[in-house]
């Protein structure tokens, strides 16, 4: 996506539906948004899906929202490993969807 | 247009968790607008309950539709062929969907997903508020049409009370005191002799106290 104002909440319970056990989203840095307030915007929705799957008893460290700049890409991969290990302490999903392992 | 709110997500699963197979029914009328019950909140409450009922073990059978209006019986009888086939529905239109609903098909069951709160506007971005609260006699007139009935906590017509204090109502901060919004506009425009009529006791019969109303449109009435 150009923008992380482009996600909505329903991409990412989308992919919680079909079996994903974690789900982060990686914006700009905030206030350096392109278009103002984009990853404000995901930032919201992020915190809109961790509600979500707090009401249904699922663990809210499942999604996960971080900004970094394009330029940033060792902070990146570190991003990707901490998702990882969050994602490894919790175990996989609950949710059997279409691509669950 | 009629707001709503959206209703905690553990009270909709609470409602459904007897049904299996459940559609989910949005509106294209207030509630889309006010983003409560539109295409994108019935795909997000129907992606929520298969995820609820797939953690559970279950299999569950959740679908979506979105109909131009919940609150006129021929967009209603266009879910006809298609509602038995589910356990439950879920309504996201305002209150008066889920009634037309039920109405309709006596034999399912239907549920709420929404609180239906208040006849208002969009003051900002995802920001509404209340304008009008259906008495069946309008008198706003009197007062630059600025409601004192929806807006005044107390639905005062001479004034505004003890409570109000730089322009805001006591009940709360974020809510202002439109008596003092009607006479600042009035003593603006050089008019606040206008406040000297004296009002007549509210008739209140044409609001709720006079039990449900109806309207009819003698040239389109059969």
């Amino acid at each position: 996506m150009p923008c992380t104002g482009r996600v909505d909440i329903i991409h990412l319970l989308n992919a919680f539906e079909d079996g994903a056990d974690g789900v982060y989203v990686a914006g700009c840095l905030e206030g350096e948004c392109h278009f103002s307030t984009g990853n404000i915007k995901a930032r919201k929705k992020v915190a809109y899906v961790k509600k979500v799957l707090a009401d249904i008893g699922m663990e809210p460290e499942r999604v996960a929202m971080y900004n970094l700049s394009s330029a940033q890409g060792q902070r990146f991969a570190e991003i990707a490993g901490e998702m990882v290990d969050t994602i490894t302490a919790l175990g996989p999903t609950p949710v059997k969807g279409s691509n669950a392992a | 247009m009629i707001v709503a709110d959206p209703k905690p997500l553990q009270e909709i699963l609470a409602m459904v968790e007897a049904y299996k197979k459940i559609l989910v029914v949005g509106c294209k009328g207030c509630v889309t607008v006010c983003n409560v019950g539109g295409i994108k909140e019935v795909e997000v409450l129907r992606a929520s309950l298969m995820i609820n009922g797939k953690k559970a073990g279950a299999s569950p059978e959740i679908d979506a539709t979105v109909i131009e209006r919940q609150c006129d019986n021929e967009y209603v009888e266009q879910l006809r062929d298609t509602i038995d086939a589910y356990d439950a529905v879920i309504s996201m239109a305002c209150g008066v969907g889920p009634q037309f609903l039920s109405e309709a098909y006596p034999e399912q069951m239907f549920f709420p997903a929404v609180n239906t709160t208040f006849y208002g506007g969009a003051v900002a971005h995802g920001v509404w508020e209340e304008r009008c609260a259906g008495c069946g006699t309008c008198i706003i007139h009197h007062f630059d049409s600025l409601c004192p009935i929806a807006r005044c906590a107390k639905s005062l017509l001479h004034g505004p009370c003890g409570g109000s204090s730089d322009g805001v109502c006591e009940v709360s901060k974020e809510t202002v005191c439109i008596w003092d919004t009607i006479v600042k506009k009035k003593m603006a425009q050089g008019r606040l002799e206008d406040l000297f009529v004296l009002q007549e006791p509210k008739d209140w019969r044409t609001a709720r106290d006079g039990g449900p109303r109806r309207s009819i449109r003698e040239t389109l009435a059969d």
